[in-house]
This record gives C-alpha cells, structure tokens and sequence, in this order.
C-alpha cells in the first residue's frame, strides 16, 4: 500500500523496492541490489522527495 | 435531520439523569453561522445547546481518546453518525477505549455541507444559515440565497456508502437508505490515470498553500499518538518549514498512518484553513484497502485491520 500511494503521488515504481533477505541469503542480496541498482540508473538522478541545498 | 435533535437531547437527558454516562458529547452551535463545535455536557439542563444540521462536519470520535478516558472516569455518551461511529469502532478496536465505556447515540445521516462550497456563492460574510430538510437558506447582509443540501454536499459524504453507524447503543432516528456507488473511486482514478510527473505535479501543487498548522492531523480522531512524529525533536523526522519536500513528507507519511483505518469522515478537510483536499492521499489508501484485502474501516469490533495481522493470501507480489 505505501509502494502503491508513493505511485500515485507520482514517484517512479522503479525506485521502490520490498525484498525479504535473510542473513544466510548473501547471493540473493546481490541479485536485488544489483536490480535495483540497474532499475535506478536507467531512470536517472531522482528529482523528487529530494531537498535542494543549492542556494 | 433537523427532526433527530429533540430525540438526541431527550436521549441525553434520560442518560445523564439516569447517571448512565458522565458526560454526552455532541455538537454545540459554534460562535458564527455555518458552524458547530464539539461539547461535553455534563448536565441535562444543558441538553438545549446540542444541535445536529449539515454543518456537523467535525469527528467526535476524536474527543474520546485514550488521554481524555482515564480509568477514573465514567462511561460517556457520543453523538455519532455513521464515521463517527466506525472511528469509535477503529479506537475499540485498536484498544483505544474499551467497548463498555463509551454509549453511542447513533445519528442516521445524510451528509455534511461543502462550507467552502457555500462561501463561494457569497462575496461578503455569511450571517444567516437556516436548515429544513433538503433546503438551505443562507443569508449575508447582500443576498439571501437558497440551495438544496444535495447540490453542495462534502464529496467525502457524496461518495459515503455507510450513512448509518455500523454499531451503536440506540438509534436516534430512522435508518437512512446506503447509497450503492458505480465508481466509488472516480477521484483516485483520475489521478492514476496521469502519467507519474503529471502527478507529482498534481500533488505538489495540491499542498502548496499548506502552512503545516496539522489541524488535518488534529481533527483526525485516528492521530492519537502522545507525540506524533512531526513533532519529534530527537531524532527529527521531517523538517518543520514549508520546504516542499518536507511538505510531502508529512501529507505522505501521515496519509499512510491512516492505512487501512481512515474512515472518509473528512475532518481533515474540513479543519485544513487552506482548503487543501488532503483526502487526495487518504483515498487511495481506502481504495487500496477495500481491494487488496476487502476491507473497509471501523465496520466489525471483531475484526482486526489488514495491516495488524498476516494472512497467508496477503498479496505479496511486490516483495522480491
């Protein structure tokens, strides 16, 4: 539900990721941040929910 | 709805004089037209100063939390319409209040007025709000306009599917006929349909007059933490400016704190000096509810809130 209202309020799905790791699963850990890490790239810097600290 | 008030009073007064509950709370006329505010009568000679019309648009659920129902005292009476009543059952529910201690007066309704709505079609100040049955007549020193209650209903009320109280201790009029919705979530839908900057766009846009007085987060009787996290000093969760993103850190976090618990009731609106449509947020997460786990918020004591137990047919798609 919060994956699907951050959707709605315009937020790429993409840049949302649920995963449940066990301590023991080293190898699926790198699947998902190597997926997520990839899904990131391809969309780009983030524009939103970020703070502007240039003045 | 005028005609339930004599019954409500009567109710309150046989409560009172009988030492049932120590105090009835229900609505008073507020200090200008077109408005009411919450009171807690102790006495029934009191009882005159309730009153029940279109612009009951507060949750008195909220006046009974956990910090106002010491153990000491004793059971108290509320006024309630049908969201009222289901955010009494969401605070039983989530051990808030215990069943025993509260005496629902249940209120068949039939919807709150859009204020707003009603200002609109005046240039100067309202001075005069008369109310019989479907008809409004309001006054300002310029104009005396007349409108039917159906034209400028609240949309939270327009799209209610649960005008009578789901549970109650006695009905203080006839049932009113639930209205059945073809898309209840019209709104939400026309916001997913836009493409994601679009909505973004929307969103920020929706929120950029907000001057983050949290009267939303007051008036909603769901926000009963001792101290909520817009609060927090140490560690600071969200910034306290009108930094925009802080902005949308806080609609969005507390919209989410509703999930699965907000009934519509559409407080927050109605308290939000802005006229922010903070709903926007909450009604995805209802919608979201109602069709990923069938479930809509303070109907059954007995059922526990999706987001409070686990089931193996939870939808779970979005965990890799």
């Amino acid at each position: 539900m919060m994956g699907n209202l951050l959707e709605q309020m315009g937020v790429d799905r993409d840049r949302i990721h649920f995963s449940w790791i066990s301590s023991a699963e080293a190898t699926k850990f790198v699947d998902v941040v190597k997926e997520i890490s990839d899904k990131v790239r391809a969309l780009g810097p983030n524009k939103k929910f970020v703070k502007d600290y240039i003045k | 709805m005028d005609t339930c008030i004599e019954k409500i009073r009567a109710i309150g007064a046989d409560l009172l004089a009988e030492g049932t509950v120590e105090k009835v709370i229900g609505f008073a006329n507020g200090s200008i037209p077109m408005a009411t505010r919450p009171v807690a009568l102790t006495s029934e000679k009191d009882m005159d100063k309730l009153v029940f019309n279109s612009v009951c648009g507060l949750n008195l659920a909220n006046y009974v939390s956990k910090n106002s129902l010491s153990k000491k005292e004793g059971k108290i009476a509320v006024v309630a319409k049908g969201c009222d009543a289901r955010n009494l059952v969401t605070h039983i529910v989530e051990n808030q209040i215990s069943r025993d201690q509260i005496y629902i007066i249940g209120v068949p309704c039939t919807g709150m007025v859009d204020k707003r709505k009603i200002a609109a079609l005046f240039e100067d100040e309202i001075t005069g709000f008369e109310e019989d049955n479907d008809t409004l007549t309001v006054s300002s020193p310029s104009k005396t306009e007349t409108v039917k209650k159906s034209d400028v209903l609240r949309h939270n009320c327009r799209v209610c599917t649960h005008r009578n109280p789901p549970v109650y201790d006695v009905m203080a009029g006839e049932p009113v006929e639930e209205q059945t919705l073809d898309q209840p979530y019209e709104d939400v839908d026309q916001i997913a349909a836009m493409d994601p900057d679009a909505r973004w766009a929307y969103f920020e846009k929706l929120t950029e007059n907000c001057i983050r007085c949290y009267a939303c987060r007051n008036a909603c009787p769901l926000c009963y933490c001792p101290t909520c996290f817009v609060d927090e000093s140490g560690p600071q969760w969200v910034g306290k400016g009108q930094n925009e993103t802080d902005v949308t850190t806080f609609h969005f976090l507390r919209a989410f704190h509703c999930a699965g618990r907000c009934t519509d009731c559409g407080a927050c609106v109605e308290a939000c000096p802005m006229g922010i449509n903070v709903r926007d947020f909450t009604r995805k997460l209802n919608k979201d509810a109602l069709e990923l786990f069938g479930w809509e918020a303070g109907l059954d004591l007995d059922k526990r809130p999706p987001l409070d137990v686990y089931s193996p047919n939870d939808p779970n798609d979005f965990i890799k």
